[in-house]
């Protein structure tokens, strides 16, 4: 695999890691995100990490990046679906990614990135429900 | 305590330090070890494996599994022939970098494992051996 494939879905982009990937590839993602975000307008990047098994402190970094460069170019950033264990370990690590949205699952992710964007988006591919706007 | 499999791997490239992190999961599997120790300590390796790459410029990763009571574990060893750790009191410093990394790879390692021993010569290389158990 040379890239891992970023969905459109409304005005955020998707993106899940399904793998356990390169250093290499985890550099490519955070240049391709950058770039989609520009050129779709996205105003939020959702990553799921529920795949992964570990991150260290490159996907950390990474992950961090990410987040740095979206915010930015005017796009939240929210990674969702880290595991337990993943999270200790991130911790014991020295490495709690506070620059970093999280949320538990997809569905509480999007609404989350999701807040307060659908209005202004008139397309005729817009995400059903989730925007519920409870937050207020 | 016994050591009951021994395997080495080669760390030249970046597929390498994937290679080590797999082995190393299958490995704390066979022994037993829970979830979280488990990514505890394919974690460490992680760190450690990228370290010898970048820093030791390659070298191997030993993977043993030991089991013996009341400890069942992992015990990894990496080892290059690199340049060596001028102040390892500096380089095991939360934060401390050489290179463009978070300085939390030596560090972090050392807090996800029960046993850390590092020894570095200057022009020589570096070993170092962790270990978890449960």
């Amino acid at each position: 695999m040379d890239r891992i494939p970023i969905l459109k879905l409304g005005r955020a982009l998707l993106v899940s890691i399904q793998v356990d990937i390169h250093d290499r590839l985890a550099k490519a993602l955070e240049e391709d995100l950058s770039e989609r975000i520009v050129a779709t307008g996205a105003r939020g990047v959702m990553i799921d990490i529920s795949g992964l098994e570990i991150v260290d402190s490159f996907m950390g970094r990474m992950l961090d990046n990410i987040a740095a460069v979206s915010r930015l170019l005017d796009a939240d950033t929210v990674v969702v679906g880290m595991r337990p264990a993943v999270a200790i370990t991130l911790v014991e690590l020295g490495l709690s990614l506070t620059g970093v949205k999280t949320a538990l699952n997809v569905e509480r992710g999007m609404a989350l990135i999701g807040s307060g964007q659908y209005e202004e988006f008139d397309g005729d591919d817009a995400p059903e429900g989730g925007d519920e706007r409870n937050d207020g | 305590m016994s050591a009951t499999t021994d395997e080495v791997l080669p760390i030249r490239e970046s597929d390498d330090v994937v290679r080590v992190r797999q082995a190393v999961r299958v490995r704390a599997v066979a022994a037993g070890l829970g979830l979280v120790d488990q990514t505890k300590i394919v974690t460490a390796a992680s760190e450690l494996a990228r370290n010898t790459l970048d820093y030791g410029l390659g070298g191997t990763a030993r993977i043993e599994t030991f089991t013996g009571s009341p400890e069942r574990g992992v015990r990894l060893t990496f080892a290059d022939n690199g340049p060596g750790i001028p102040d390892l009191e500096r380089a095991l410093t939360d934060g401390y970098t050489t290179g463009g990394g978070l300085g939390l790879g030596l560090s972090g390692a050392r807090r996800l494992c029960n046993e850390f021993e590092i020894d570095s010569v200057v022009g020589q290389g570096t070993r170092i051996t962790i270990a978890r158990w449960k």
